[in-house]
């Protein structure tokens, strides 16, 4: 095991330096640069500019600001943004909980419906039902997201009231938020409906971000299920009469689920994409629609800090995944 | 560490659940994150809405709802004859904000003016690097020139004194990037090692103190009930940060804030009808345009510029790209702005004449290049449409437009480079009320190679704004800023395209709003009902 754990690690290494270059490298490939648009219509002199451009240390060479900026990373200093002078590291730590919060409640809702649907749709192949997820599974699958979040903004906050158009909370609710999260903070707050209204504003965020993978949940469920349920091994326990609801919950389901676990991490990783929309559209003080902004203004720091920072969040849940793979699977541990 | 956290959640949280329930509370949509919380460092009007207005005072300030400038921290003001002495006499018994960090020992003096003010001019004293900044409008305002000396005459009196003479000078003081700080507190903050701390938990002398910033969500304020001009009616004051504008309409639908921030002009119409909301409405301090570089030949002759401006259908363009908000410009400042010339007479739209005009001048046939900015501001919400309608226009006399835009950075830069090839979609927002930062800015001859795109140096014109900006009255300014605009319309560098229409949603329940034209939002002054 402990061979298997060091070369996964050593691994890490090129990895995280390529992922250093790739962030610092793209975001300089676009045209323009953040002394530009800071000025704006009203426009800098040309000393300005370059004294600018030199204050920032934008006018030395590019392997020279590379090296500047792995030394810093090497230090856990990711450089402050060009725009509001804070520390990217600190603006990354009070935004990244809410987008996890966003993120696992959107994954779980994907999950506690996709699962089961899935499930039923390949029980009853060809059935009314069967027809009725899959078509609303494609339709979910093609959603335009920021189209979907206002249509439901309007129905449910606009038309019916039952639920908040935006925010995390009500503003009503003021209190310390020492873990980021929420639900947890407003519990700990103790005020009264304070974590019935951090629900409330979870909800519609949460089905916007959740629909994708709850549709590919749903798909790649009940095609791993029919797979299965036409194994010898299911036709077995059916002839030998055990009862249908074991055979499919006991049997067919739990080898099924191999390859919708691997769907579910792999969507784990694309609801960062969708939450730049989601957040964009609910107000969510999340990392997405934070990084989104900064490539608009060019904000070098933010931007190389902040994608280094998700780059290194998903290769440890990566990493961990492999040595959970590892730990359950001989296999693959000793495979050279 | 966990336990005292928890502690003091709860003992802030019981004191919030009994006085949120008392406290009159305004909320506001706005419509992004400020950059920060020091005005002097930046230039988005959000920042300014959420920093300068309700937190700091400036000597002078702009009135509620006018460009007139009344006397703030300053009481009163004194200019020398020769125009490059100002003396302040400051206004006494001013309170600091108290915060987590500051307790104010002394009321506001002539200390925090020269500290507010040497922070962006003297590049050689420590502050002037704290936070990193630039300070783009007090360089744009060409300050760093214009100020040769800042003195104290006494813990009441502050002297001003200039290299030039400078009309606009004391509308430039009621600009955001000349707010007043606390210059104990930054020493405080100084010698505990943490300087930049001043930038992010500011302390000002405003109407309202400021509590807590969310990032990218809330801003928390509270009346400040110390205020020099009494405490405001108010209690609380909260940004909600709703970038997005139909989110932010449902939000004031629902109640979920009582006023908003830029609303999409098509939803307008809605607004109007709603009986929960009341709609003002305000002509913007901007201008959107058409600059031909006239350095390039045959833009070079005015005629052909002439030509081309009535081939223009604004009309067309007011309803197409505007939806409605948004009035045809005939002058290079909007009608809000004193000196704003009534009788000049706007190029007539006339595609035969025009056709002539352009044959007449030797430059029929002709192809150009059109720029379209690459992004939606007040003065022009959608250029590439603005560019397509202009394309068929030109068409109609035989003009062939290409149509061409790059990222708003690169599009900033070559557009005010001399030798640009095409005609350029832009516009100004302005920043003191005054014409010359119209007129000048974008006119003048200092300003070729910069940020006047037209590339037009026209020495009749320039000598009338350069004198103006000389003289003491605004009578005598305006007779020469009227000249001036005569001139700009007869040689007609740009094609003057409008002004848009500022429109601001909110709840019934709210009174005592003023629609500012400069554009900002404030919230003194305010009141909601229960």
């Amino acid at each position: 095991m402990i061979p298997f754990l060091a070369k996964r690690i050593g691994l890490l290494i090129p990895t995280f330096l390529g992922v250093t270059v790739v962030a610092f490298l793209f975001i300089r490939l676009l045209p323009g640069d953040p002394v530009l648009l800071l000025a704006g219509e009203r426009g800098l002199s040309p000393e300005r500019y370059a004294e600018l451009m030199a204050q920032f240390g934008f006018d030395r060479p590019l392997w020279q600001q590379y090296l500047e900026y792995l030394t810093g990373v090497l230090h856990g200093d990711l450089g402050n943004s060009i725009v509001t002078k804070q520390p990217v590291l600190s603006e990354f730590a009070a935004l990244f909980p809410a987008t996890l919060e966003l993120s696992i409640t959107a994954m779980i809702f994907a999950v506690v419906l996709g699962l089961p649907a899935g499930v039923i749709a390949a029980v009853r192949r060809g059935s009314v039902f069967d027809h009725t997820v899959m078509s609303t599974a494609l339709v979910g699958y093609s959603m335009p997201i920021f189209w979907w979040g206002l249509l439901l903004i309007i129905v449910f906050s606009g038309w019916l009231g039952w639920t908040p158009v935006s925010g995390r909370i009500s503003l009503l609710y003021y209190f310390p938020t020492p873990t980021g999260f929420m639900l947890i903070d407003s519990l700990l707050s103790g005020q009264k409906g304070a974590f019935g209204s951090a629900v409330s504003h979870l909800i519609l965020p949460a089905i916007v971000l959740g629909t994708i993978p709850l549709a590919v949940i749903a798909r790649q469920t009940r095609s791993a299920m029919l797979e299965v349920l036409g194994e010898d091994y299911v036709r077995t326990a059916r002839a030998k009469g055990l009862a249908p609801g074991r055979v499919v919950g006991l049997h067919a389901l739990r080898n099924a689920l191999i390859p919708v676990i691997t769907t579910i991490g792999l969507q784990a990783g694309l609801l960062l994409a969708g939450a730049i929309l989601t957040e964009t559209i609910f107000s969510w003080p999340g990392v997405g629609k934070w990084l989104v902004d900064s490539i608009f203004r060019r904000d070098y720091q933010v931007v190389q800090g902040g994608l280094l920072l998700i780059a290194g969040i998903v290769m440890i849940v990566n990493l961990a995944v492999d040595v959970a793979y590892g730990l359950v699977n001989p296999r693959i541990r000793h495979r050279r | 560490m966990l336990l005292r956290t928890l502690a003091s959640a709860l003992a802030l949280t019981t004191c919030l659940a009994f006085t949120a329930a008392e406290a009159k509370t305004l909320v506001y949509c706005s419509e992004a994150s400020p950059e920060g919380f020091n005005p002097s460092f930046f230039t988005g009007g959000q920042t300014f809405d959420a920093s300068a207005k309700p937190i700091y005072n400036r000597l002078v300030e702009f009135e509620r709802g006018t460009t007139n400038v009344v006397p703030g921290l300053a009481e009163s003001w004194e200019v020398s004859d020769d125009g490059l002495e100002y003396v302040f006499k400051l206004r006494q018994g001013v309170k600091f904000h108290a915060s987590d960090k500051f307790t104010p020992s002394r009321d506001f003096n002539a200390d925090d003016v020269l500290f507010s003010f040497n922070r962006q001019l003297k590049k050689d004293e420590p502050w002037y690097k704290v936070s990193a900044p630039t300070y783009e409008y007090f360089d744009g305002m060409s300050m760093p020139d214009l100020i040769k000396n800042i003195e104290k005459v006494d813990d009441y009196t502050v002297k001003f004194t200039l290299t030039r003479p400078e009309a606009p000078m004391i509308a430039n003081l009621a600009m955001d990037f000349a707010s007043i700080m606390s210059a104990e507190y930054a020493d405080q903050m100084m010698k505990a090692g943490t300087p930049e701390v001043i930038d992010n938990e500011p302390v000002g002398t405003g109407p309202f103190r400021f509590v807590a910033y969310q990032k990218d969500a809330v801003i928390r304020y509270e009346a400040f009930a110390d205020y020099f001009g009494g405490k405001q009616a108010i209690d609380q004051l909260v940004f909600a940060i709703t970038p997005d504008a139909s989110v932010r309409l449902q939000k004031l639908k629902a109640g979920e804030c009582h006023v908003m921030a830029y609303p999409n002009p098509a939803d307008i119409g809605g607004l109007m009808n709603d009986d929960t909301l009341q709609v003002m409405q305000q002509e913007g301090l901007n201008v959107g345009y058409l600059a031909y570089n006239t350095m390039v030949a045959p833009f070079d002759n005015p005629k052909v510029r002439k030509a081309l401006n009535m081939a223009i259908n604004k009309e067309a363009i007011i309803e197409s790209v505007f939806q409605g908000t948004g009035s045809p410009a005939k002058n290079p400042i909007p009608p809000t702005m004193w000196s704003y010339n009534e009788a000049v007479t706007d190029d007539p739209y006339d595609p035969e004449s025009a056709k002539k005009m352009l044959e007449e001048a030797g430059a029929a046939g002709l192809k150009m290049k059109v720029w379209a900015m690459p992004v939606a501001r007040p003065y022009n919400p959608n250029a590439r449409r603005m560019a397509e309608l202009i394309q068929e226009d030109f068409k109609k006399i035989g003009v062939e437009v290409e149509i061409v835009s790059f990222e708003w950075g690169e599009y900033l830069k070559r557009s005010s480079e001399k030798e640009r090839d095409g005609a350029v979609l832009l516009g100004w927002t302005g920043d003191n009320g005054d014409p010359d930062n119209f007129l000048a800015v974008l006119l003048g001859c200092d300003a070729v190679g910069g940020a006047n795109r037209a590339q037009w140096c026209d020495k009749e014109f320039n000598d009338l704004i350069q004198k103006a900006k000389s003289l003491p009255t605004q009578a005598e300014r305006t007779a020469l800023y009227e000249q001036a605009q005569l001139r700009f319309k007869d040689q007609a560098p740009w094609a003057t395209i409008a002004h848009s229409l500022v429109t601001i949603p909110m709840s019934k329940k709210v009174s005592g709003y003023k629609m500012d034209p400069l554009g900002s939002h404030r919230f003194d002054g305010v009141d909601i009902a229960e």
